[in-house]
């Protein structure tokens, strides 16, 4: 039994490829419409403004932010989820990102150190030590300024546009994404290259 | 409890991202790099499945827990603000790698300096709903 139960976890801890991961999304999408619910993460950011006095400031924050309480459990949930994983289902790879030779080549182009083989889930420079640099700070304090303004402005993100909304046919959705990429090309190849090395 | 069955959905929604690499940096910057079919296989699959999965929910009259019929609410038509706020989220989520579903998992695997992230992007959210008034939408 015992046994089994560790093949069963080395199993899981397995990397994952893409052809699992996408139809499990779509699978816990579905989860989440049986439950009454569409899925979308990116509302928490504004769930969590509510609940921490925005709706007294604001009109737009004026929400009852109880009634998304289902959606801040998810939230919730994917913090635990990260500490299982990280805890107790990594595997021997699972602390590294399987990327391409090509990306490992282009990396080092624009002045990132990384092996292939030994490329970290994390990068050095989004930590705490890297927020003593304005690149630093410029990609994690001013990419969370950008996500979350973004967001909202459009109604939603990865989960809710790209995943939610292009299985609904939702037109909007296709027009958020093509936007996602416009801004994310424009960053990876023009500004990325301006702030290493760090 | 009735509500903790989201915690499990928010905890599949953890291995899922995490165990597929899309909680990665590296993996956000080679998908912006076209460099690799991994994140395009990972939002193509879910999107193919996810249209499966809604029509079938459509033409079979599927219903909720509740007892209710599945429903889908069109968004509105317009442009502005999918492609202007579509463009300023793309900015950054190809500056810090992580969108909001991955920012959630790193924080629980102990990459606690994600709360810098998620504080900044509620200043965006807090932000945004000052500014909607004047934003064309």
């Amino acid at each position: 039994m015992l046994d089994f139960l560790i093949q069963v976890r080395d199993f899981i801890a397995q990397p994952w490829p893409w052809y699992v991961a996408g139809p499990m999304l779509a699978l816990l999408m579905f989860i989440l419409l049986y439950f009454g619910h569409e899925f979308g993460i990116s509302d928490n950011f504004r769930l969590m403004c509510a609940a921490d006095g925005a709706d007294k400031m604001n009109d737009f924050f004026k929400i009852n932010w109880q009634t998304g309480e289902w959606n801040l459990l998810v939230a919730l949930g994917a913090v635990f989820g990260g500490y299982m994983v990280s805890h107790y289902f990594l595997g021997d790879q699972g602390n590294i990102a399987h990327i391409s030779d090509a990306t490992v080549a282009s990396l080092q182009e624009i002045g990132v150190k990384v092996e292939q083989g030994k490329v970290p889930m994390v990068p050095d420079f989004i930590g705490w030590d890297a927020l003593l640099t304005w690149q630093g700070w410029l990609m994690l304090a001013g990419g969370g300024l950008f996500v979350g303004f973004g967001a909202r402005y459009a109604g939603g993100c990865t989960s809710g546009h790209a995943i939610s909304g292009l299985s609904a046919l939702q037109l909007p959705s296709l027009i958020a994404v093509v936007g996602f990429f416009a801004g994310g090309l424009l960053v990876t190849y023009f500004v990325l290259p301006l702030l290493f090395p760090l | 409890m009735r509500m903790s069955r989201y915690i499990f959905v928010g905890m599949l929604l953890g291995f899922i991202l995490y165990k597929s690499e899309a909680v990665s940096w590296f993996r956000i910057y080679e998908m912006f790099r076209f460099q690799s079919f991994h994140m395009f296989g990972i939002i193509g699959s879910a999107i193919v499945s996810g249209i499966i999965i809604v029509q079938i929910v459509k033409r079979r009259h599927v219903k909720n827990v509740e007892g209710n019929e599945i429903t889908f609410n069109d968004k509105n038509k317009t442009i502005y603000r999918y492609l202007i706020g579509g463009f300023i989220f793309g900015v950054g989520w190809a500056l810090a790698g992580a969108c909001p579903a991955p920012m959630f998992i790193l924080l629980g695997s102990g990459k606690t300096v994600f709360i810098v992230y998620l504080i900044a992007a509620m200043t965006g959210t807090y932000l945004y709903g000052v500014l909607r008034p004047k934003l064309p939408h």
